[in-house]
């Protein structure tokens, strides 16, 4: 592109070109700076091949952190972007529209349902994994000691009911049990299974109900006993691509990494239960 | 539906309650009182006008939470309490009474105020009497003021006191969590009933200050 000062003319710098000089100047910078705007806008918006975004259930988050690395490695030049919220949330971002290319949740019944209204690549679910609800407590604290002692503690968080799937199998369980009643009143509910971990942690609840695998990545709180795995719908985690994904043999190859021996080595390191092995 | 809108009600008019007085007093003590620290004190009662609401309760978390400094000295927090969202809503509200106290008082003729002193009038006699009556619409604006921002308060609230539906789900949260679980009926049920509510808040201090006109 031209300087604007140049081709004003400096041989004849009359009234005119002196009136015009200004607005040329300013009219070519804003063009410019219109045209690198659009470029970088356009270019930012545009879907780029080598990043795949991920959307993963927060009980999930440090294992598929671990998993993003190694199939990172594995693809040069490829980023995988991970979206961590609640799988009731992410179903929600994805039904909106959201750019998201997999989809890993913590609920069958959220996947049926995505899956159901159409928004899921059709063959490529697998289950990756499974789990059980244990009941956990702060690490310094001597009650609750067993599922019984809920009723002596003030205060108790499990997942929210709707969109946490913890707080969904929670809520199952207690139910079943018989002590969903008694508890209701003294129950919070966290955004997902890291916020309730999290709350055990603080001690801002004297006991909480997560997964095993999540208890077990802290360390820093006592699992006081587990849920019966046959008082709630069996803990299965689902995977499968999203329909409006921009990268579909990238995500359907990361889909098989997470669900080959490299993906389920990781998961089993973290806690995780093999497809069909936690309800047995 | 109703749940909500009651309970946040009520947390704003607790936390107004608490700010009228709080604040009324802070905005006497900056109006008339010179003291050290007095930038000091005045600046950190603004701050939540400026802080992120998420930096308020974060704050308030490592003051009134179990591992925080209430926790440590009794062994209890306000966390998931109703107290703690009226604390919430308190503390964001607070700069608003302030400032118009502050402002509504610094008015008053202080020739006014001198002559009740001659008369023999005690300084609380003088408050009492002189200075907050004529200082009263300034005052009513900045608790009007102070019951919408509580009654809007989010951020904070959902950090200290949670989102326990019919404990401390207020509508600001109640709102949040409809659209989140798709429930768009009752999202925008809750969203007429706050903008009604804020429409009559608004008029309200806006003839107030019509009356200061004429």
């Amino acid at each position: 592109m031209a300087e604007p000062l140049q081709s004003a003319n400096p041989g004849r710098v009359g009234i005119m070109s002196q009136r015009w000089l200004i607005p040329k100047f300013a009219h070519k910078t804003s063009v410019r700076l219109l045209t690198v705007g659009l470029v970088v806008g356009v270019s930012a918006c545009m879907p780029r091949p080598q990043t795949l975004t991920v959307s993963a259930g927060a009980g999930l988050a440090d294992a598929f952190a671990e998993i993003a690395g190694a199939f990172e490695a594995a693809n040069p030049g490829l980023t995988v972007e991970l979206n961590l919220a609640s799988s009731g949330v992410l179903a929600q971002q994805i039904r909106q529209g959201a750019a998201v290319d997999v989809y890993a949740s913590a609920s069958e019944t959220i996947m049926d349902d995505l899956e159901a209204d159409g928004f899921l690549v059709t063959g490529t679910r697998q289950d990756i994994a499974e789990d059980r609800l244990v009941l956990i407590a702060p690490l310094e604290s001597s009650v609750p000691s067993s599922l019984a002692d809920l009723s002596d503690v003030p205060r108790v968080a499990i997942g929210e009911l709707e969109l946490v799937p913890v707080g969904m199998y929670a809520q199952q369980s207690l139910q079943t049990l018989g002590l969903w009643d008694q508890l209701e009143g003294k129950l919070v509910y966290g955004e997902s299974v890291l916020q309730v971990l999290a709350w055990v942690e603080t001690g801002e609840v004297s006991a909480g109900v997560v997964y095993a695998a999540d208890a077990q990545a802290s360390g820093r709180v006592r699992v006081v006993a587990e849920l019966p795995p046959e008082s709630h719908e069996p803990i299965r985690f689902p995977i499968a691509v999203v329909r409006g994904t921009h990268a579909p043999e990238m995500a359907e190859q990361f889909v098989a990494f997470v669900t080959g021996p490299e993906g389920q080595a990781i998961l089993a390191r973290h806690g995780f239960r093999s497809p069909g092995e936690a309800m047995r | 539906m109703w749940g909500p809108v009651w309970l946040s009600l009520r947390v704003a008019a607790f936390a107004t309650t608490l700010v009228l007085v709080v604040g009324t007093g802070l905005g006497w003590l900056l109006a008339h009182r010179q003291f050290p620290g007095k930038h000091v004190l005045e600046t950190a009662i603004y701050l939540p006008l400026v802080l992120p609401p998420t930096v308020v309760g974060f704050l308030l978390l490592m003051v009134v939470g179990r591992n925080g400094l209430l926790g440590m000295l009794t062994g209890m927090g306000l966390t998931f309490t109703l107290a703690g969202a009226v604390l919430a809503s308190t503390v964001v509200a607070l700069p608003l009474m302030v400032q118009t106290a502050r402002a509504a008082i610094v008015e008053v003729n202080p020739e006014l105020e001198q002559a009740a002193a001659v008369m023999g009038a005690s300084r609380w006699k003088i408050l009492w009497l002189v200075t907050l009556p004529l200082a009263q619409r300034g005052i009513a604006t900045g608790a009007v003021l102070s019951y919408a921002r509580a009654l809007g308060e989010f951020g904070a609230t959902l950090m200290v006191a949670g989102n326990i539906p019919g404990r401390t789900q207020t509508v600001p949260l109640a709102i949040y969590t409809a659209v989140q679980t798709n429930d768009m009926m009752r999202a925008n049920a809750l969203v007429l009933v706050m903008t009604a509510i804020a429409f009559v808040i608004v008029w309200v201090t806006q003839n107030f200050n019509g009356k200061d006109e004429t």
